[in-house]
């Protein structure tokens, strides 16, 4: 696998434009802001809350991880983010809009748990699928797809199809398939979950360049706290029954630039140590 | 080593322990002790005078000649002659005009013959591409067409209960052009048009029934009443509804057609995973494109399937309501008449006509399929 530059010209300008708060004052520093958000799954037997009144700010430019232990509603936050879901109770703005006017303004790019490639397509059309539905010509339909194919490494499986491609390239593609549609938020539900440690190390290092180079925000669901420390500027640590939020972790103590070196730094095991203690926590309510 | 397990001809002749080919050559050797057959009164043995010694010796070449081959597959080639081979000497008797239903030593050798056909079925099944997919169902049902032709040539079976093969082609060639007006109209006309006006009927109620959820519950009930009313019951009336043409055909075509169709679109449509839902919803892709660019493509498989059943369905539904008035012209007219006027000969001409339309509509639905859903899993090994 080769580490293609993933700096490009349009999308550096957008990141210019997103470190340099001062010059883009039209667009608020507020990407997504929830405030006493509930939801209530009305299932068969008795209803699940999967979220307890959770309140979260997320900010231009950040990488925010959702960490906790299965089943305490990080899919379903990030659901209602992307308005796949309803909140029951409470108030969600994404970027000043309500998430339903966000999804059709396709404001954000969703990778789900699983690549979720259409069979019958190529690996090529499959990443210009988003950009069919917008209504972009041929020809540019395919320039975004091959430079997003390129940026996650897989140029030359433009004509492959999905089964014939490994899962850890099968999610690349998805990811590329999200960045095609050049949304500025970037909703990723445990992309790398399904993937061995060595490749999911090497896509975290492709996925935190790709981050600095676009300034996209992103929000990051995973389990895993060496990945959710590794990637975030902060770290949102939740518990289960009922889904809540424990503890917001700021990553400022670490660089901007993630190396993998960082992992072996006191820094990177303090936090580390702060999302373990927060886990814990979670736990003891359940014995 | 898999090679030393599964591989029957890897033995030569200098280490005879091909144990398959010894149980086939006892009873081979056995047939030779009894009588090939009756010619004018006199019961004739295998070394009595006809040319069955040649034959016998081919054949005994050709399995030494797969036995000592190099590679099992051309073993297998040169006992597929020797097969061949086998199954001609009866043909070539009753040309002579030898009485073979006493001829225990023929139908015993043909056995060991059949056996040896079993052996090499076997290899060439394990074969991939071509030999595997065409050659082998082409022999198989070869194999069959011959076993008919011998057997009832063999033990004079009347022509009224079953006439050899070769007396259905002379009838189909001599007969060619009451066939061919016969075909267009069941086939060309009822058929292609029944069909097409069903399977699309069927697709669009589907398509509605999809969006309109009560359409779906109230009419999937009506699907198993009316797959179970016997064409039988529903041609006469379709006959007096729309006259003896082929409206009427078609009528009793679509109302076979309609509920398998409809039921296996539903079934497609209802074939995406909620996760490649939500990725067109993330799109703020609509009904329609959802439509287009998802759930059909997942429902291809379905499709094809509902297309494969009803076009069975509707050969089978055009030539039954033809029994029950028709211009006269068409398939199921002709099968009726015919056999009244104890003319089999063009009956089972027919019954090969309609045979062979039957799964040339098949192949080719199965043809298109295969092209066109090569992703879908049950579709990539092959
Ligand atoms: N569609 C659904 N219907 C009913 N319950 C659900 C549904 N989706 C999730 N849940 C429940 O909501 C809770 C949170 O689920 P989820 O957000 O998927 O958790 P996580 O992603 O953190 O593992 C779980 O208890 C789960 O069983
Ligand atoms: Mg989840």
């Amino acid at each position: 696998m080769t580490f293609p530059n993933p700096l490009d010209v349009r999308e550096a300008t957008a990141s210019r434009q997103g470190s340099d708060r001062a010059a883009s004052s039209a667009k608020s520093s507020v990407v997504v802001e929830a405030r006493k958000l509930s939801l209530v799954y009305p299932t068969a037997d008795k209803p699940v809350t999967a979220l307890s009144e959770v309140d979260l700010t997320i900010a231009r430019g950040d990488f925010v991880s959702l960490i906790g232990p299965s089943g305490c509603g990080k899919t379903t936050l990030l659901r209602v983010i992307a308005d796949l879901e309803r909140p029951t109770s409470g108030h969600i703005v994404i970027e000043g809009m309500t998430p339903e006017q966000a999804r059709l303004k396709r404001l954000y790019g969703y990778v789900f748990q699983a690549p979720a490639l259409y069979p019958w397509r190529t690996v090529e059309r499959n990443v210009m699928l988003p950009l069919e539905i917008m209504g972009i010509a041929r020809a540019e339909r395919q320039a975004r797809a091959r430079e997003q194919l390129e940026r996650v490494g897989l140029s030359g499986f433009e004509r492959k199809f999905p089964w014939q491609l490994s899962g850890g390239m099968q999610q690349r593609v998805s990811i590329a398939r999200a960045l095609a549609l050049q949304p500025d938020l970037l909703l990723m539900d445990e992309p790398f979950g399904a993937l061995d440690e060595i490749t999911r190390d090497h896509l975290n290092l492709h996925l935190t360049q790709l981050w600095r180079a676009t300034g996209k925000t992103c929000v990051f669901v995973t389990h895993s706290i060496a990945e959710a420390v590794f990637l975030s500027t902060r770290i949102v640590v939740m518990s289960p029954r009922p889904g809540r939020i424990l503890d917001v972790i700021d990553c400022d103590s670490l660089p901007r630039e993630r190396k993998l070196e960082i992992r072996e730094s006191p820094e990177f095991a303090a936090i580390a140590h702060r999302v373990r203690e927060g886990l814990k926590e979670g736990h003891s309510y359940d014995d | 080593m898999s090679d030393l397990v599964t591989n029957p001809y890897r033995t030569s002749l200098r280490s005879a322990a091909d144990w398959g080919l010894v149980a086939i050559a006892l009873p081979a050797l056995a047939a030779l002790a009894l009588p090939l057959g009756v010619q004018n009164g006199a019961v004739l043995g295998w070394f009595g005078g006809s040319m069955a010694p040649l034959f016998l010796i081919g054949v005994v070449l050709a399995v030494v000649a797969g036995a000592s081959a190099p590679k099992r597959v051309w073993g297998a080639w040169a006992e597929l002659a020797g097969v061949a081979l086998a199954w001609l000497l009866p043909l070539h008797l009753l040309n002579e005009g030898l009485d073979l239903s006493a001829g225990w030593g023929l139908w015993l050798f043909l056995v060991a013959a059949t056996l040896l056909l079993w052996r090499v079925m076997g290899v060439l099944a394990g074969m991939p591409g071509w030999t595997r997919s065409v050659v082998v169902p082409g022999l198989f049902g070869l194999g069959l067409l011959v076993g008919w032709e011998v057997l009832v040539r063999g033990f004079q079976v009347p022509a009224i209960l079953l006439p050899p093969p070769s007396r259905i082609a002379a009838a189909l060639a001599a007969n060619a052009p009451v066939l061919w007006d016969d075909f267009r109209q069941t086939v060309l006309t009822s058929v292609l048009r029944g069909y097409v006006m069903g399977c699309g009927a069927g697709f669009m109620v589907a398509i509605l029934a999809d969006r309109v959820p009560f359409l779906a519950r109230g009419l999937l009930p009506l699907g198993n009443l009316a797959s179970a009313i016997p064409v039988v019951g529903i041609a006469p009336i379709m006959v007096m509804w729309f006259g003896f043409d082929w409206q009427s055909k078609a009528a009793v075509i679509v109302v076979m057609t309609f509920f398998p169709m409809l039921i296996n679109t539903l079934a497609g449509l209802g074939n995406s995973e909620r996760i490649q839902l939500d990725l067109m919803r993330s799109y703020a892709a609509g009904y329609g494109r959802t439509l287009v660019k998802l759930r059909l493509p997942n429902a291809l498989p379905f499709l094809f399937n509902g297309l494969k059943i009803n076009s069975t369905l509707a050969l089978i539904g055009a030539i039954v309501a033809e029994f029950f008035g028709t211009p006269v012209v068409g398939m199921g007219f002709r099968i009726s008449t015919e056999v009244a006027r104890m003319n089999l000969d063009i009956v089972w001409a027919t019954i090969a006509v309609a045979a062979l339309t039957g799964s040339g509509f098949y192949g080719a639905l199965a043809v298109l399929e295969r092209v066109t859903t090569a992703w879908h899993p049950s579709m990539r090994q092959r």
